[in-house]
């Protein structure tokens, strides 16, 4: 018999209910001792390490990197010896859903859930049940202290200002996740308007929506970007009537019969060769070790709306492809992400991004900088516009097909001229396509 | 002026009798002399601090393996700790901050009632006038006041200046750094020089008042402000366990003999975390960390005590096997300690029991039982 220990995760701070596993340092297989640290966990506080309770052998890896978990999950397994491949009863079950796909980070409702079949989760003196933890995350269901009915947790002013107001505490709904009734509680309550019988359809009020999954992550990785790399972003409006022409051409092209050709692979293409001139473009400055890391290929990134929320999946090796190749691939990705099924390996790794913020009418902006890589283009609108054309004698205006391109850069270590050669040389080729020939 | 103000410390102001290479240096004030040979002495401290860092360490992952709910660290400060506390006669009185591991160790405190304490099982653990170790006191310097106000009742019992050394009695109160800026230590100073009361006034410095640092506070050396009170400040190595014992030593004699209050300001660092809630690399550099590491206070013994012959290879590995057994112990000692019985809640507040709190705790446990009867666990 095979006996075997699951650490479930510990709070390590004072009251800290979840944390994410940043590192794993063991691999299934390693035999271990007490103590030895197994991974990094990052919490709301700090980064630990956490150590193993157990000797023996590890046998799973619960948890992914990058995971948010609920403190109680268990997130190793550490046995006696490795588990034999035709797993026993007692374990097939946590087994097959530890190796079933996971492709989107477990909502906290799944955690839990989880959590919950297996025995119940150590908690720590001092610190709530889990169920009480349930509780206080889906505190929009009911107030917890009014619907337990043991009276309502409530400071002493909060008290006096209820009794001042004539509230009665145990039909306030507390703002705290964890029950407790503020003053600010109260004060809303005695400026709200009189609660009509149907709050949700009265105007004026507020919606609340937790920040969760997709969006929780790209607002971080926004803050990191915009709030860490020193952002220059520069523009310019060029004459792409022959990429149109081009694009009309391809589309004839029995090569691109199932490939929808548009101005942005014409881009993307463009974006590809003149990175060849200015490699730097496609570098990352590594601050954690302090060199600037040149990248040898391109993954090519393409922002897309989803209905989750910005994506960016990105396009391995698209410096190695055909202009057909890297159209059936942009296409692809872009189809996938829109069904907001793009597989988080899509996303990694990506070196250049190219949004196209045309479709939404917009001419231009400043776009953040993917985290992890060092410079991003937009795509703006492609409109009809008066152009000067010609010159001396010859010069006129005409309706010509115009457009805005803007690249935002990391200044730390690409200088103006490096970028501005590097858009330059986009402008240049979606200006007159012949000219990739140079390149 | 400057060099005056300077805050950090220079060999003329600093107490050092093993420098961090492991080799004895003199000093005019002082001389290592211990109460017994003085290698037996030496490898003595040597096992405590080894015990007491391996106690920290073992504490420190049971907090990670979710066993405790909170750890503080002593990591590098074992010098300070054992130094002070070996220098103790067993009539003097310890208030310590709730960091003071190795003190708590030389007071014969059981390790487990340590860990009940962070474990949230026992509110303190251990009974103050057993040990004269009072509990571990989580309000930053509230204990400066206690120890204070304990050395005036020391005189006022007549157990100063008596000229019994087996008599005489000091009292001891442990801060740090951050805990200096705090009013009750500033006023327990006071008092202290007010009423010449037998306190030593011992400061671990340990550079970090949690996310601080030291000289953010610290203009002067905090040894230098107790000139201010009107007492001696001194400054030890307090990575130095011999300097620390002497400097220690000759305190609490002056304490004993009616000569009042001095303050000590023990030069050392945290290596660790504040606690185990806290996250150094936010705020410090890692080089700071490196270059104390080279002072580390158990290495220093360990080399000269090689160096010296001091202690035989099967000494070194003997107190090893001892620390290992010792994690086991607490390891395995965690999961036995008992749940806390919450009508204890009542124990200890008074020496005799006001009726209407006798009152309350009697309803207190009859409702509790109440759970007993319907089946209910509670």
């Amino acid at each position: 018999m095979v006996t075997s220990h699951e650490f479930k995760l510990p709070d390590v701070g004072e009251g800290l209910t979840e944390a994410e596993i940043v590192e794993w340092h063991v691999a299934v297989g390693d035999v271990i001792k007490v103590n030895d640290p197994v991974c990094d966990i990052e919490t709301a506080k700090s980064v630990v390490e956490l150590p193993s309770p157990y000797a023996g052998v590890v046998q799973e890896l619960l948890v992914e990197v990058g995971t948010e978990i609920q403190v109680g999950t268990p997130i190793i397994r550490i046995g006696d010896s490795v588990v034999p491949s035709a797993p026993s009863p007692e374990t097939s079950a946590p087994q097959a859903e530890a190796s079933a796909p996971q492709a989107e980070p477990a909502s906290g409702a799944e955690t839990d859930t989880a959590a919950d079949e297996h025995e119940q989760p150590l908690t720590l003196v001092g610190y709530g049940s889990k169920e009480d933890a349930v509780v206080r995350r889906n505190r929009t269901v009911s107030a917890p202290a009014a619907a337990a009915g043991t009276g309502v947790l409530a400071k002493p002013t909060a008290r006096k200002l209820a009794r001042d107001l004539g509230v009665d505490l145990a039909t306030v709904t507390p703002e705290r996740e964890d029950g407790v009734i503020t003053t600010a509680d109260l004060e809303a309550l005695a400026n709200a308007p009189a609660p009509s019988e149907t709050p949700a359809t009265s105007t004026g009020g507020e919606r609340r929506e937790p920040i969760k999954g997709l969006r929780k992550q790209m607002g971080q990785a926004m803050v990191d970007s915009a709030f860490t790399l020193p952002h220059v972003t520069i523009w310019t409006t060029v004459d792409v009537t022959r990429t149109s022409e081009l694009v009309s051409g391809l589309k004839a092209n029995r090569d691109f019969a199932d490939v929808r050709v548009s101005p942005l692979l014409i881009v993307a293409k463009a974006t590809l060769l003149a990175m060849r001139r200015t490699p730097i473009i496609n570098s990352w400055w590594d601050e954690a070790a302090q060199e600037i890391v040149f990248k040898e290929y391109v993954n090519l990134g393409i922002a897309a709306a989803t209905p989750r929320g910005l994506q960016v999946p990105n396009v391995k090796g698209a410096d190695r492809m055909s202009l057909v190749e890297l159209g059936a691939a942009i296409n692809e990705l872009t189809d996938v992400a829109r069904t907001g099924k793009t597989p988080p390996a899509d996303q990694a790794g990506g070196t250049f991004t190219i949004t196209n913020i045309g479709p939404f009418g917009i001419d231009g902006g400043a776009p953040i900088i993917n985290p992890g890589e060092s410079a991003i283009l937009s795509v703006g609108a492609i409109k009809r516009q008066p152009w000067v054309v010609g010159t001396g004698d010859d010069e006129r205006i005409e309706p010509r097909d115009v457009c805005t391109l803007a690249l935002s850069f990391d200044h730390r270590h690409i200088d103006g001229e490096a970028g501005s050669r590097f858009l330059a040389d986009v402008a240049r080729i979606v200006g007159d396509p012949s000219t990739a020939l140079l390149f | 002026m400057t060099e005056f103000l300077d805050p950090s410390p220079s060999h003329t102001d600093m107490v050092q009798l093993l420098n961090p290479e492991g080799e004895r240096v003199s000093h005019p004030d002082f001389e290592f002399s211990p109460d017994r040979p003085e290698d037996e002495a030496v490898r003595g401290f040597y096992r405590d601090m080894v015990l007491t860092r391996r106690l920290d360490v073992e504490a420190t992952a049971l907090q990670r393996h979710g066993e405790l709910g909170l750890w503080a660290q002593l990591l590098g400060q074992e010098a300070a700790q054992i130094g002070a506390a070996r220098a103790l006669a067993p009539q003097d009185f310890v208030f310590p901050t709730y960091r003071e591991h190795g003190v708590a160790w030389c007071r014969d405190v059981d390790p487990m009632q340590l860990l009940g304490l962070f474990r949230g099982t026992d509110q303190g653990g251990w009974d103050p006038d057993e040990h004269n170790f009072g509990l571990y006191t989580i309000v930053i310097g509230a204990q400066t006041l206690h120890a204070t106000g304990y050395a005036m009742g020391v005189q006022m019992d007549g157990l100063v200046g008596t000229g019994d050394p087996t008599r005489d009695m000091a009292v001891v109160a442990h801060f740090g750094d951050g805990a200096s800026s705090q009013g009750d230590v500033n006023e327990a100073m006071v008092f202290a020089a007010s009423y010449n009361a037998p306190v030593v006034f011992f400061c671990q410095n340990n550079q970090w008042a949690i996310s601080e640092p030291v000289e953010q506070m610290v203009k002067v050396p905090l040894y230098k402000r107790a000139q201010g009170f009107g007492f001696p400040g001194i400054r030890v190595d307090g990575n130095d366990v011999l300097a620390t014992y002497e400097v220690m030593k000759s305190a609490l004699k002056r304490a004993r003999e009616g000569g009042g209050p001095t303050m000590i300001e023990a030069y050392t660092y945290r290596m660790g975390a504040h606690t185990t809630t806290d996250d150094p690399t936010r705020y410090r550099l890692s080089d700071e960390v490196e270059a104390w590491k080279l002072k580390d206070p158990i290495a220093r013994v360990e080399a000269y005590l090689r160096r010296g012959g001091g202690a035989s290879t099967s000494f070194f590995a003997k107190v090893e096997a001892e620390a290992d057994e010792l994690g086991e112990r607490l390891r395995a000692g965690i999961h036995a300690l008992p749940e806390p019985d919450p009508v204890r809640l009542f124990d200890n507040v008074y020496t005799e029991l006001p009726p209407e709190l006798q009152e309350q705790r009697d309803g207190y446990a009859a409702y509790l039982s109440s759970f007993d009867l319907e089946g209910a666990s509670r």
